[in-house]
């Protein structure tokens, strides 16, 4: 992973020196709320429902042990002893107090860990492949340019004041996309043109929340040497175009829909082809830099595959294998998910025990190193077949080996009305409600695979537009009810979901869910995934399961 | 004392005047800093006084206003309504990088220590601070981070040269 120079250290530091010295402005009164709020947010600092929020950069989902330690030891002295992964790969301590947070950015500057950027109207962390430099399906490791645009974006002095917050994605695979690159701002494939050189394919305008839309391609192929070029002639379009008026109409993909793709394009080649392209040109050697950074660990040479007879001993070390680990380029290397999502669990969240226990696997069987997923798992990507029953194991005796990545109750869950100051409803209570519906492995593996996304408010955090089913809490005078939708996604083939029909009361979520499932199950053809059989139907049979034949015809 | 810092010092007082929208014009030598949308209006007027010749633009009103008449202007002063609204550090990036603006480029309006360091990097030098700020300790803010991570108006970025 990346290694910060001198350089970076100390800019840390300097960030740190600020915000320490803002912090003491507004407790002895100098700066107003107003005026301490967006420089707090670009610290990642949220006031909310019952204490201020922290969250921090994770870039690009990437970890080294000592850092996942250093989150396990500020959890235990600033929080209550956990935290949360989030869908952009960044981690959100619940209870710190606002006099402590200096302390503990300070401490996080000693692990080279900050949460510059986590929030407010800027560039925010850009997120990645969980799988990049693993998988063999991307064109190229995309972690290089995560770090690029990662140095471009941070502190940068023309866009920190943008008119909404603008999240970034990169993806080296753009068929099998993994980072839901289709529901950012900016969105970037790695490409092959027909002359065989890779560049990216851009995309611009995605985004969730109240006005939920994919984004558009802007260029087909980028050549890499102009990738901050292009990234800041779209940047300064939108801080000279982008509304300020209304926070509900500020991000860019109002702009690309009020303008329309073609004409976006060209104010944003317009630009571009005005800009000063050589003082932000990427050479041969620049990238070369950073890509030696990514370079793969140290995998042993012929490392020996997986005893198959261990599968055929222990079940659960079989069903563990086939769900919980993906292969690997690296042959006799498998990479390992340890599932946030057991039952009984709160999705996403971790205890400091628990931290600083995979850290220490992390450090035995996988080069010392993390991901944080996008769907709020951690990742161990270069774990040897050899130590994978020992790594089960372990994990198992954690409780993080529950076999279920890529279920249903491997749910996207935001914080909800439990945390969070935004939300309308509860979104843990109906993933625990889920959990103990849907708590037969062998019901699960028999509906395959499904993404099931709920959010406890419109802002969509939870990302439910793109699950195959999403649910929405709203708040219907003062009770909490839960809008479903079906035929969402956030792979290459994205769909916005569609919603069936009325809120359905907080108690009665899991039956829903259930009943919508069993349509699937008599419905789907051979080998048919859930979000297949949607887009074949389309939502009237789920919807008569939800509610009946006569309301859905009324 | 002015709330004025001008190459990063107090400036004791403001040598410009700055019109409102029906103030009659000061005298001829007088430098005067004119609204964007009365400059349009009678730019005639304007470019013939004798003074050195200033003007404010607003975000809305973008640099149309001024482009063709740069090198007339000894200052040109952007607006910022609100701290939070960012177009005036496009604006300034702008005149100084691609239409190479060499007068004083003044952040006015709601101008306040936590955002001097940005806009130094793209291009202001001269920086009128919104009432209650404190000049001397805002010029501290110049010095926040010792490296740049992109180029800008101030020249390529300082971290990059390894």
């Amino acid at each position: 992973m990346y290694r910060y120079t001198d350089i970076d250290q100390r800019m840390i530091e300097a960030r740190v020196a600020q915000f320490r010295d803002q912090t003491r402005r507004f407790l002895a009164g100098e700066l107003s709320e107003e005026q301490f709020r967006p420089l707090r947010l670009m610290n990642g600092l949220y006031i909310q429902r019952h204490a201020p929020m922290l969250r921090i950069s994770i870039p690009y989902g990437l970890l080294a042990s000592r850092q996942l330690r250093k989150l396990a030891e500020i959890a235990r002295r600033y929080d209550k002893g956990y935290g949360h992964f989030t869908t952009r790969q960044n981690i959100q301590f619940n209870w710190p107090r606002l006099e402590d947070v200096p302390d503990i950015l300070a401490e996080l500057a000693t692990v080279q860990m900050h949460a510059i950027q986590t929030s407010g109207n800027c560039i925010r962390n850009v997120t990645s492949d969980h799988l990049a430099g693993v998988a063999a399906d991307e064109v190229e490791d995309p972690r290089p340019y995560c770090e690029i645009i990662r140095q471009w974006a941070c502190f940068h002095p023309e866009f920190s004041y943008l008119p909404r917050k603008f999240k970034i994605a990169v993806s080296g695979t753009e068929p099998n996309d993994r980072a839901a690159v289709k529901i950012h701002d900016i969105g970037l494939y790695l490409v092959r043109n027909e002359a065989g050189e890779v560049g990216f394919k851009v995309l611009v305008g995605g985004g969730l929340g109240r006005t939920p839309i994919l984004a558009e391609t802007v260029r087909e192929f980028l050549p890499k040497a102009d990738l901050l070029s292009y990234l800041e002639a779209i940047l300064r379009v939108y801080n000279l175009y982008g509304r300020r008026d209304n926070i509900f109409k500020a991000r860019i993909k109002i702009l690309v829909n009020a303008l329309g793709v073609d004409r976006f394009r060209e104010q944003v080649e317009d630009e571009w082809s005005k800009m000063d392209r050589a003082a932000l040109r990427l050479d041969p050697e620049r990238i070369a830099h950073f890509r030696s950074f990514f370079a793969p660990p140290a995998h042993e040479r012929d490392a020996p595959p997986l005893d198959p007879a261990l599968l055929e001993a222990d079940r659960n070390f079989a069903l563990w294998y086939r769900h919980n680990t993906v292969a690997h380029k690296v042959p006799g290397y498998r990479a390992v998910f340890v599932s946030l999502k057991g039952y009984g669990r709160t999705p996403g969240d971790m205890t400091a025990d628990e931290m600083d226990a995979v850290a220490d696997l992390a450090d035995r069987y996988s080069f010392g190193e993390l991901r944080v997923t996008h769907t709020q798992n951690l990742l161990l990507a270069d774990v040897r077949e050899a130590d994978l029953y020992a790594l089960f194991k372990a994990l198992d005796a954690l409780g993080l080996a529950c076999a279920n990545i890529g279920t249903l109750t491997d749910m996207i869950c935001c914080p909800g009305l439990d945390y969070c100051a935004l939300a309308n409803a509860s979104s843990i209570s109906i993933a625990k409600q889920i959990q103990a519906k849907f708590d037969e492995l062998d019901y699960l593996y028999d509906l395959g695979e499904i993404r099931l996304n709920m959010s406890g408010c419109i802002n969509a955090c939870g990302h439910h537009h793109v699950g195959h089913i999403g649910i929405l809490g709203v708040d219907k005078k003062g009770e909490e009810v839960y809008q479903i939708q079906v035929g969402g996604a956030s792979s290459h083939d994205a769909s916005l979901g569609r919603i069936l029909g009325r809120a359905v009361p907080k108690a009665e979520v899991a039956d829903a869910v259930g009943r919508i499932l069993e349509v699937y199950l008599r419905e789907r053809r051979d080998g048919e995934r859930f979000i297949d059989t949607c887009r074949r139907l389309g939502s009237e049979p789920f919807k008569q399961a939800v509610y009946g034949a006569v309301e859905s015809a009324a | 004392m002015s709330r004025l810092i001008k190459d990063r010092r107090p400036v004791a007082e403001d040598p410009w005047h700055s019109l409102g929208a029906d103030e009659p014009p000061p005298e001829p030598e007088r430098a005067v800093i004119v609204p964007a949308e009365r400059f349009e209006a009678e730019r005639a007027l304007w470019l013939a006084r004798p003074g050195s010749l200033g003007v404010r633009i607003g975000p809305h009103c973008g640099l149309e206003p001024v482009l063709d008449v740069l090198d007339r202007l000894a200052l040109i002063a952007i607006e910022f309504p609100t701290f939070r609204d960012g177009r005036g550090y496009s604006y300034a990036r702008l005149l100084r990088e691609r239409h190479r603006f060499q007068g004083e480029l003044r952040a006015v309006g709601d101008v306040l220590r936590d955002q001097l360091f940005f806009m130094a990097r793209c291009g202001f030098d001269a920086f009128e601070l919104a009432p209650g700020q404190d000049v001397e300790a805002a010029l501290a803010a110049f010095e926040d981070f010792p490296y740049t991570y992109q180029p800008a108006a101030d020249g390529p970025a300082t971290a990059w040269a390894r």
